[in-house]
């Protein structure tokens, strides 16, 4: 051992510095890479028409350069805090019933010895390997049958139903690795079910509802396919569907910044949920439950 | 009022296999301590979820107090538990942990204020109140579990392996303390453990179980000195007992070459199995004390003593004794040695069942009756 310390001393000495180059190199590289897309609808959401027609690329804009005109714009043509509230009621309704239905679903699959589990499972999962693009010409004919086109109910039931199957998946899984214990215990202290898993489980639950319910929202926010199809009603539609829609002031413009403050706008309350929620989700709750 | 456990004719039974209870009777009593000792699958814990209501039996009954709470929840039984992973609630703090039990139970607040004041003040709990689990040491933790069971009162304490999880050193405080504090309760308790040394510590009363029978409920003591059968003989004592299945000629045992008399409790067996305990085989005093000579295979440092291995050759295979031995004998490998096994410590089990055969020095009855139906290799 002792005779070993001296050779390699410098050796790792060598690579700290190697790594304390490359590691923040690779770092922001990466970053770069993921965030370019939405860093350049940013900036062109900034832009005057002008700077942002103008070749070469205009990428770090002058003072008057610079505009909310784009955002005006996109609000004068179209309400689109009608279609922010549209999404933010569809994505939550069917956020809060995946859980709703989702969590209690894997708590049984989780903790009960039931027949046919692995049926259960084996089909919740054969549900996510289904292309949603393949369904939702059969789901038009169901939403005609039911006569829910150019309704909310159209998409809070395809959202929650496709995104069930996950919830159930990483709800069981976190359910399994929660102590059983504790329940135990909650039971000779006296608590019934419906209390234990109220004031016992609930709580011990909520980091991994908050993962969960964090990508139920997200998918559902971003779902276009269905949105386009089942609804044609201009009050009703989200805003992936308006955003797309944004036309110009003539059928031959492109209305690229009204288009880039739209999708600037559709992504900032996804971003803020996150920041609010990922708290919650790095915090372990569990921690003092039981020993480890 | 004398609060008493009783278990009459317990049954678990998962499938036709896995019968993890097998009919066990007992009963304990106001003050009493009793440890259900066994190797791990041994029905230990079964047992102990059946009584506390978190499994159901398949045949046979609780009672608390003489009332039949076979088919009542746990939390209707008056049962306090400690779990091995000490099972507070990580989103409560520690008072609320402690006094969850009782407000379910619509223990008026005054009272809930007093028994916690009693019971912090007994376990020094005072400064981690408003804590969370997350926030305390592994023995702390272990302080408000026991905190949470002794401020309900019950009728029944159960203690599932609560030592497990602490360190050696913590682990042996904290024994002692337990065993202060549950010996001031005056209420019966039932410890699950696989630890020999805390039953043997803690008890006053110890349930030997393997393959979910039971094998011998007895005295700490009682337990060491006359073991029921070979199985218990074999689990309790460390370094283990040494077992010889020796030929018997005319009432007497060939051990070697030496003849050593059979107890009267033996019907001219063909062979027999003697066990003697380690630190009860010495080196003989004198030429004339009868011994047995072997060779020195093997010597352990136990610190204060060596665990010294002997073959020794007769007829037949050589066989393999254990002695614990002074360090101030100088053993080497390959010394010679004579072992004397003195009559009063030799314990005789039948070849076949692995029952104990009783021998002049025992008690009157070694096996409790409710012990009798059940055996080793039955």
């Amino acid at each position: 051992m002792t005779t070993t310390v001296p050779e390699s001393q410098p050796r790792s000495a060598h690579q700290h510095g190697v790594r304390r180059i490359v590691l923040p190199v690779a770092v922001v590289l990466t970053v770069l890479f993921c965030l370019a897309p939405i860093l350049w609808q940013l900036l062109t959401s900034f832009k005057t028409d002008a700077a942002i027609a103008e070749i070469p690329n205009v990428y770090f804009p002058r003072p008057d350069q610079l505009t909310l005109d784009q955002y005006q714009k996109l609000f004068e043509r179209r309400p689109f805090f009608n279609y922010i509230f549209n999404s933010f009621l569809v994505s939550l309704a069917s956020t809060v019933l995946a859980l709703g239905i989702g969590a209690p679903a894997a708590y049984a699959l989780a903790r009960l010895k039931l027949q046919g589990e692995r049926i259960m499972l084996a089909a919740v999962l054969i549900v996510t390997l289904f292309p949603p693009i393949l369904l939702f010409l059969g789901l038009l004919d169901i939403v005609r049958y039911f006569n829910l086109g150019n309704n909310y109910l159209s998409l809070i039931i395809p959202y929650t139903a496709i995104n069930l199957p996950l919830t159930i998946l990483v709800m069981r899984s976190f359910f399994q690795q929660l102590p059983k214990d504790l329940e135990d215990a909650a039971r000779v202290d006296g608590y019934s079910t419906p209390r234990m898993l109220l004031d016992i489980v609930l709580p011990m639950t909520i980091p991994a509802l908050a993962t969960t319910g964090i990508l139920t929202f997200i998918s559902a926010w971003n779902e276009f396919i269905f949105a386009l199809t089942f609804i044609t009603r201009e009050d009703l539609k989200t805003v992936p569907v308006a955003g797309a829609q944004l036309g110009g002031a003539s059928p031959f413009e492109i209305p690229f910044g009204p288009i880039a403050a739209a999708t600037v706008l559709g992504t900032i309350p996804l971003v803020l949920l996150v920041l609010f929620f990922q708290r919650r989700i790095v915090q372990g709750l569990t921690s003092g439950a039981v020993k480890g | 009022m004398d609060k008493k456990l009783e278990l009459v004719d317990l049954r678990k039974q998962f499938n036709a296999k896995v019968v993890p209870v097998k009919n066990v009777s007992l009963s304990v009593g106001s003050g009493e301590f009793l440890t259900l000792l066994g190797p791990s699958g041994c029905g230990k814990s079964t047992i102990l979820r059946l009584i506390a209501g978190l499994e159901q039996p398949t045949s046979g009954q609780v009672l608390i107090n003489g009332k039949d709470v076979s088919r009542l929840s746990p939390g209707d039984r008056n049962i306090a538990m400690v779990f091995q992973s000490y099972a507070l609630y990580p989103h409560m703090t520690v008072r609320e942990n402690i006094a969850s039990g009782l407000k379910l139970r619509k223990t008026p607040s005054g009272e809930i204020q007093t028994r916690i004041q009693d019971v912090t003040d007994f376990l020094g709990l005072h400064d981690l109140m408003d804590r969370k689990p997350g926030q305390l040491s592994g023995g702390q933790r272990q302080r408000v579990a026991v905190a949470r069971t002794l401020v309900r009162r019950p009728d029944v304490f159960l203690l599932d392996e609560p030592l497990s999880n602490l360190d050696a050193l913590l682990r042996e405080h904290v024994r002692a303390e337990l065993k202060q504090l549950f010996g001031t309760q005056n209420t019966p308790v039932v410890y699950v453990t696989h630890d020999q040394t805390e039953a043997m510590t803690l008890s006053t009363r110890v349930a030997v179980l393997n393959n979910g029978y039971l094998q011998q409920l007895d005295a700490p003591e009682r337990i060491y000195m006359e073991p029921a059968n070979r199985f218990v003989a074999g689990f309790i004592g460390s370094p283990q007992m040494n077992f010889l299945q020796v030929p018997c000629e005319s009432r007497r045992a060939i051990v070697g070459n030496h003849p050593i008399p059979l107890p009267r409790g033996a019907n001219m067996p063909t062979e027999i199995t003697l066990g003697i305990r380690p630190e009860h085989v010495h080196l003989a005093q004198s030429d004339h004390e009868p011994a047995l000579d072997g060779q020195v295979f093997l010597i352990e440092n136990l610190g204060m003593h060596n665990l010294v291995s002997v073959r020794i050759q007769g007829q037949g295979e050589p066989i393999t004794v254990r002695a614990i031995v002074g360090i101030e004998h100088r053993l080497a490998i390959d010394s010679t040695v004579r072992l004397a096994f003195p009559p009063e410590s030799i314990h005789w089990f039948d070849v076949s069942t692995g029952d104990r055969i009783q021998t002049a020095s025992d008690s009157t009855s070694v096996v409790s009756p409710s012990v009798t139906p059940t055996s080793v290799t039955s």
